[in-house]
């Protein structure tokens, strides 16, 4: 076999290396257009993983890679003046041109053919290889020629970052937030031998634009972070090396192979630099592909089975790193966090780390947050409670009521059995505060409850330890439909009623067209929300729920989709939140104990709400005096375009929470405890809709 | 888990008589169901037409159609023809229904591929309605055919929940299937939907000497469509009893109710050599 690999990385190097080995009468030539010792870049981290994984593949280069390596285990972080370590993650650095030097001479001592300084026009200059191997970088000559085939999706990332050296000494992977005029700025700094570190500056591009460093030198960036930065540098110099203020680009390819051609690495796919994993999805993708190639005869069949083994790695190291990166972008969302939680947060980002993970790794940090979120939670002096519950069974304060936990259930019609489940907070079914709103037959009406029975089980959940929140609305356009056993939004043939709506637009095909609300109508209904209000004052109930979510009546209006009204209700964002809030003033006026309000943070619909939109309507029930928001997704129209992805409601509350400064309620398909934990100790919601 | 068995509709050249033939030695084996898929553009038959002869030689297994590419159809003849197969067969039908996956398909039949899924979506409102308003007949004895929604879209898994009965899964690992499940419960439990959605999958195997690689060859012809995607699913068909009882496992542990095993061989000998693997 005759195999042109184009591009000396770490990737194109190691697959030579690792190829020539597993067949060394196979011709391996490698292709670079930079001399050999020129390198862009500074250090590259591994995983224990990924060394495991690079010792048995080249033992040689293990050895020579062990010993020129930095190994760490901690994670430092630099936020609002203080220094929080967290313990437990290995990892190893080595600097990028050490590595390219063992590889090149590796390469060397079994007969791989290196040629440098040779700069590659046209694919076909490699006509009699048997493989092609691109290994060229993002912005590669294979990659390009075959566009068409791999189906390149290529996002790039909002904010600037540059890599630096420098000679601080580290002994830990570390960050630093410092906040200046400008913005708030980041490093990402990892040691790669005993005296040198790679450092990363990232910010916002306006701050970078602001900072002026948008025109700088090279040398007038340096000054400005070593300024920046210098409390943590303390006189050391920041080094560049070819350092330019960029963007990250995450790329995606839908198949890496064509014909004789294959991927690797970077030139196939790329993970945004903050969680560190380029160079080891590389190496790891060389290994892969040896292996294929050693497991098949003929070249398809390997090149297929490498892409079938890499291809879901790889998914998963993105989704990661996209979680990861999008952490970095809105970090100044967390800026008023306490330290131990911003560090939790930050460990947690990627989602790759939970609760659950971070304490095998690191128990006593894990202990430390515990500690101060029951304390927060239970109003104790910060340090007190040295035992503390995982923050799933803290309690939570709203007001005058205390929830036993941060657990939340929604009830279906039996809501003794609901409460049963042992969450702190039980939310009943959709109750109507009025006839016509209703959503099937069988939803109940506030004024025809048995106000005996209701408060009777009321009570036997208070014994229980439960708390309940009766959730009241009016389906609007979404009312009039047949039981949810037969199925959703499905129209009543016999026994409907009239619907109305903030405009006359029918939910389904076959839904009745509802009429628009008159200014009546609406005074009315202000009216008949405050007098359910009164009524829900007689059953014990701990809390109410305002449902102006899902395509309701309330949250018609809200949204531009379903609300096409020229008068005061309709409009700019000040006109659809009118209705909405003066309902919640109504039921303020009535109601003293706490209020819910749970609203679709995103339409799922192009044109409708989104998580920007949902932060200032989440302000404006704070402003009225909401004390909780519900964030749920989407239904507001028939046709959405949902999401059902593990955890789906969690960004809309951890943006509501943290940018509208309003306590939330995290919902979708929060299935764990672990979750639980994760969500509630990371900050991004106050309770979690567990689905049990 | 239920086990079903695919008739082998889509294979070029296969006679009716052995369509019908395997049809009948399935309704004697351990099978719950008999499967068939559904394309236009292609040589295979038309899945109501193969379902309907399988009915009159069986009598127990259930007869799916997995999927029906709805949008090419008619709604109220779509309806009928489901409501009909589901007489013929005493209400063994479960009908799966998706938008499918070739703009051929569309072309052949001349169906405007833009605005399928509102399309489909309108039929799913529209197709239980039919069946029980009587007006376009037989009208089922009981609840009419059990209805499945198929496709990875969260548009998709909102109509599963909204209207369907269950979700039927396109096929690849078992943890595809585990991460496709989690999201059709998370659409329904979402959606206020009493209960959970019935969930099925799907397999390729062949068994014996010699057939691996025809079964391979017949897998990148049907998904030639898909691009360099059909090597993979070629890479995953199941060729030893072993890789057969570790996907059903896999499957199993995800939760499927029921596992519907394609053949991509065609001798009646696939069927029997299956049954002893799955007991």
């Amino acid at each position: 076999m005759r195999y042109a690999v184009i591009g000396g990385g770490p990737a194109g190097l190691y697959f030579a290396l690792l190829a020539k080995k597993a067949n060394p009468s196979d011709e391996l030539l490698v292709v670079e257009r930079n001399p050999p010792d020129a390198t862009f870049g500074w250090g590259v981290v591994f995983s224990e993983e990924t060394l495991g994984a690079l010792r048995d593949a080249d033992y040689e280069t293990y050895t020579e890679i062990g010993e020129s390596f930095a190994r760490w285990n901690a994670i430092d972080i630099y936020y609002q003046d203080t220094r929080i370590r967290s313990r437990g993650h290995v990892f190893t650095g080595i600097s990028r041109k050490v590595l390219l030097n063992i590889l090149q001479r590796r390469c060397r001592a079994v007969g791989v053919r290196l040629e440098f300084e040779r700069e590659v026009h046209d694919v076909g200059e490699f006509e009699g290889a048997d493989l092609i191997i691109g290994a060229d970088g993002i912005n590669g000559l294979v990659r390009r020629t075959y566009g068409e085939v791999f189906k390149p999706q290529v996002v790039v990332h909002p904010t600037k970052y540059v890599w630096f050296g420098s000679d601080m000494p580290l002994d830990a992977f570390t960050f630093i937030f410092r906040r200046n005029d400008h913005d708030l700025f980041q490093v990402h700094a990892y040691p790669f031998d005993a005296h040198t570190c790679t450092f990363i500056v990232e910010c916002p591009e306006e701050a970078w634009r602001r900072a002026g460093l948008e025109s700088a030198s090279e040398a007038d960036s340096i000054a400005y972070c070593e300024a920046l930065f210098q409390p943590e540098l303390r006189g050391r110099r920041l080094m560049s090396n070819r350092s330019l203020w960029v963007n990250f680009a995450t790329l995606r390819q839908e198949s890496w192979h064509h014909g004789n051609v294959v991927l690797l690495g970077d030139a196939a796919h790329t993970a945004h630099f903050s969680i560190g994993s380029g160079t080891k999805l590389a190496m790891e993708d060389s290994i892969a592909l040896v292996d294929a190639l050693r497991r098949h005869r003929d070249v398809p069949g390997a090149l297929n089975d490498y892409e079938m083994e890499r291809q879901p790695v790889v998914e998963r190291f993105q989704e990661a790193a996209l979680e990861s990166s999008s952490y970095f972008e809105h970090v100044s969302r967390y800026a008023q966090f306490d330290p131990r939680q911003f560090a939790f947060n930050l460990l947690t980002r990627s989602r790759r780390i939970t609760y659950v993970n971070l304490t095998q790794r690191d128990p006593e940090l894990v202990r430390t947050v515990d500690s101060w979120f029951a304390a927060a939670a239970t109003g104790s002096p910060d340090g007190a409670l040295r035992l503390s519950p995982p923050p799933m069974f803290a309690p939570l304060r709203i007001g005058e009521l205390t929830l036993p936990n941060r657990v939340a259930v929604t009830a279906g019609p039996d809501l003794e059995a609901a409460a049963r489940l042992g969450a702190g907070l039980v939310i009943t079914e959709f109750v109507s505060v009025t006839e016509d709103g209703r959503i099937t037959p069988e939803t109940p009406v506030i004024d025809r409850m048995t106000q005996d029975h209701l408060r009777s089980t009321v009570e036997r959940i208070h014994k229980a330890g439960s708390r309940v929140a009766l959730q009241l609305g009016h389906a609007g356009r979404r009312g009039s439909m047949r039981p949810r056993s037969q199925g959703v939004d499905r129209p009543l043939r016999q026994g409907s009623w009239r619907l109305m709506a903030a405009s006359p637009i029918a939910y389904t095909p076959h839904a009745a067209l509802p009429k628009e609300m008159t200014g009546r109508d609406i005074t009315h209904l202000v009216k008949g929300f405050a007098a359910a209000a009164k009524a829900a004052g007689d059953y014990g109930l701990d809390a109410l729920e305002l449902n102006f979510a899902h395509g309701y009546l309330v949250a018609g209006f809200i949204s531009p989709l379903t609300n096409r009204r020229t008068d005061d209700y309709g409009g700019s964002l000040e006109n659809r939140m009118r209705f909405p809030l003066e309902v919640l003033d109504a039921v303020r006026a009535t109601w003293e104990r706490p209020l819910l309000v749970r609203i679709s943070a995103s339409d799922w619909a192009p044109g409708g709400i989104d998580l920007d939109a949902a932060v200032p309507i989440a302000a404006l029930l704070k402003a009225h005096g909401c004390d909780l928001v519900h964030a749920v997704m989407g239904q507001t129209i028939w046709e959405g375009r949902p999401d059902y992805r593990r955890l789906f409601g969690v960004p809309a509350s951890d943006r509501i929470r943290n940018e509208a400064g309003i306590p939330t309620i995290a919902t979708g398909n929060i299935v764990t405890a672990d979750d639980v934990n994760t969500i509630l100790a990371a900050g991004r919601a106050d309770l979690c809709r567990l689905e049990l | 888990m239920n086990i079903g068995l695919g008739l082998p509709t889509t294979m070029t050249g296969i006679s009716g008589e052995l369509l019908i033939d395997w049809a009948k030695r399935s309704d004697s084996g351990p099978f719950t169901s008999l499967g068939v898929l559904d394309r236009i553009a292609y040589q295979n038959y038309e899945p109501f037409t193969a379902l309907a002869a399988a009915a009159a030689v069986t009598h127990r297994v259930r007869l799916a159609t997995m999927i029906v590419i709805a949008p090419l159809r008619n709604t109220a003849l779509l309806a009928k023809q489901a409501a009909s197969l589901d007489a013929l067969s005493a209400g063994r039908l479960t009908l799966g229904l998706a938008v499918g996956a070739r703009g051929e398909d569309y072309e052949v039949a001349q169906v405007d591929s833009r605005g399928r899924g509102r399309r489909f979506a309108e039929q799913l409102e529209s197709i239980r309605d039919i069946w029980e308003e009587g007006k376009i007949g037989p009208t089922p004895n009981g609840p009419g055919p059990h209805l499945m929604v198929g496709g990875s879209s969260g548009e998709t898994l909102a109509r599963m929940a909204r209207y369907a009965d269950g979700y039927m899964h396109g096929g690849g690992p078992p943890r595809a299937f585990a991460g496709a499940a989690a999201k059709a419960l998370a659409a329904w439990s979402d959606l206020d939907r009493p209960g959970r959605p019935v969930l099925w999958g799907m397999g390729y195997f062949a068994l014996g000497d010699g057939t691996t690689e025809a079964g391979a060859d017949y897998l990148r012809h049907y998904y030639a469509f898909a691009g360099p995607f059909a090597e993979k699913i070629a890479a995953g068909n199941l060729t030893s009893p072993g890789a057969i009882v570790d996907f059903i496992r896999g499957y199993e542990d995800a939760g499927c109710d029921e596992l519907v095993l394609f053949p991509t061989v065609s001798s009646i000998e696939q069927i029997d050599r299956l049954a002893e693997v799955i007991g």
